[in-house]
């Protein structure tokens, strides 16, 4: 595999980017959109309609005054959120944005998403932790707890997807989503109690709401970051975002298609010297951006939606109901495979 | 090719100043964090000699689960960091030295006088590993040969996992 050095670095460095002004742009449709459904306006003052307010959320972190506990553990204190935001970011190089755009393409791409998401949990426990706060130390322990509990029913939830395409690697498993009339090949509709434990199980791992006990401002102050000031608290705040739409690219690749635009093949059938050409690379793009914008919005719909878990109904929940029922639909996806290929 | 030995000299040199670095930190946390920049530094290793799926598999269930778990155990019992060591004589540090040599020649003699050869019998392309790297030959393998064996060693994980909650039910009448 011949990688040329100068070309992929200069994709890196467009996705990181990419990936940074995203964070600004979803704190900006978070705050909008809360006020809307709360039937307030919502930050409106600074530019036209607001627009420019995380510009000015990020010239106050900087500018603000990096507090640190007097009995916490430098070191720790300062690596925890530059561990969460490099994880978040790296999770992004995976994702493939169009047909043969993706940074890098291993065989077990999957997996890889699940590996780097499962590391995620050091950022928040070690902030926690070296923070010598009781609060921090719960918000760490908290989020430990919920995210290593529903990592079993994501991976189960993964492993369907995996079954059905079979194959590993993300651009693989879009690819195999392609077949079938329009939107039905999409695993949304081949594996629909799959897609539902990803979806519920993304919510869990990017602890947002109604998954977001590590951070419950009412019992927590502010969970894990709760001692964290100035542009180390930016930081925990930039990789949730990040994390959150890295969730919502993952959940569009896995279960609705990715990159391919609905009725896919149909339009190529129509227009034949659209294949291959850049047009169909910018659409598919296109076609991406508006599934993941869709799932973005849904993280703050259901954010203001859905009240938080109390911790007993979260742990009952990943235990008892999730993860039997992933089991399950994983058996039952295998054997329906198995049928499905010894009669075609 | 030259940027595959600078990250696996990278790598190697990680690995091996972390995994120094878990025996010599006087502080738990050290030492636990140490052990998973060393798992990651390892699972990186199999990255760049193509076994894609061993080092994922590394990362997901050693660092990712794993440590995490001893990580935990380390906090909630917050262990005080050992004292500093007492300073170390000459004697001990002369009997290192003149150990590793004493492994080193006795090594040395017996791959010579078993024509033992550290080179591989026919030379591994990069397709060759790629293809005995991947999960597909993994799993045909583990399926189909080595049956019985996963069957036991699956057992026998179903056994502890069946054991710890006994234990943490304590009920044992």
């Amino acid at each position: 595999m011949e990688i040329s050095l100068l070309s992929t670095s200069i994709f890196a460095f467009l996705v990181v980017n990419a990936m940074l002004l995203s964070a600004s742009v979803l704190v900006y449709a978070e705050r909008r959109v809360s006020g809307f459904m709360q039937n307030r306006p919502g930050p409106n003052r600074v530019g036209p309609l607001g627009i420019l307010q995380p510009f000015a959320d990020v010239l106050k972190f900087v500018m603000k005054e990096d507090i640190q506990p007097a009995a916490s553990n430098t070191f720790i204190h300062a690596l925890a959120p530059v561990l969460m935001v490099v994880i978040a970011m790296s999770v992004a190089s995976l994702i493939p944005f169009a047909e043969g755009v993706v940074l890098l393409d291993i065989d077990v791409g999957v997996l890889m998403v699940l590996a780097l998401t499962s590391v995620t949990v050091y950022g928040i426990t070690l902030g926690g932790w070296s923070s010598n706060s009781k609060y921090s130390l719960l918000g760490g322990l908290r989020s430990a707890a919920q995210m290593i509990s529903y990592e079993l029913s994501m991976g189960l939830a993964v492993i369907s997807v995996v079954i059905i395409a079979g194959t590993m690697s993300l651009p693989g498993i879009v690819e195999d989503q392609a077949s079938g009339w329009a939107v039905l090949g999409w695993n949304a509709f081949r594996n629909p109690v799959g897609c539902i434990i990803f979806i519920v199980t993304a919510f869990a791992e990017t602890n947002r709401a109604p998954f977001d006990l590590p951070e419950a401002e009412q019992e927590l102050v502010g969970g894990y970051h709760t001692e964290y000031s100035g542009m180390k608290f930016g930081m925990f705040f930039l990789a949730e975002y990040v994390n959150w739409f890295v969730a919502s690219f993952i959940i569009v690749t896995l279960f609705f298609g990715g990159y391919l635009i609905p009725f896919q093949p149909l339009l190529l059938a129509a227009i034949p010297a659209l294949d291959g050409s850049l047009l169909l690379t910018l659409l598919q793009f296109g076609s991406l951006m508006l599934k993941v914008a869709f799932f973005a919005f849904l993280f703050i719909w259901v954010r203001w939606t859905f009240p938080r878990f109390k911790y007993n109904q979260l742990m009952d929940l990943g235990w008892k109901k999730m993860l039997p029922i992933a089991l399950a639909n994983t058996v039952v996806i295998a054997i329906g495979v198995a049928i499905f290929r010894s009669i075609f | 090719m030259a940027l595959a030995s600078v990250t696996f000299f990278a790598l190697a040199l990680i690995a091996i100043a972390s995994a120094v670095g878990v025996l010599i930190a006087r502080s738990p946390i050290y030492s636990a964090l140490s052990l998973v920049l060393n798992l990651l530094s390892v699972a990186g290793l199999y990255l760049t000699m193509n076994a894609s799926f061993i080092g994922v598999i590394q990362i997901l269930v050693y660092a990712g689960a794993i440590m995490v778990l001893v990580l935990f155990v380390i906090m909630l019992l917050n262990l005080d960091a050992l004292p500093s060591p007492r300073s170390i004589g000459w004697g001990p540090i002369l009997g290192f030295v003149l150990g590793i040599g004493l492994l080193a020649q006795l090594l040395y003699v017996m791959l010579t006088s078993f024509g033992i050869s550290l080179e591989a019998a026919e030379p591994v392309t990069t397709a060759m590993a790629v293809e005995n790297g991947s999960a597909n030959t993994l799993g045909q393998i583990l399926f189909t040969e080595y049956a019985l064996h996963l069957q036991v060693a699956a057992i026998l994980l179903l056994a502890a996992t069946v054991g710890a909650v006994m234990l943490a039910q304590r009920r044992f009448a």
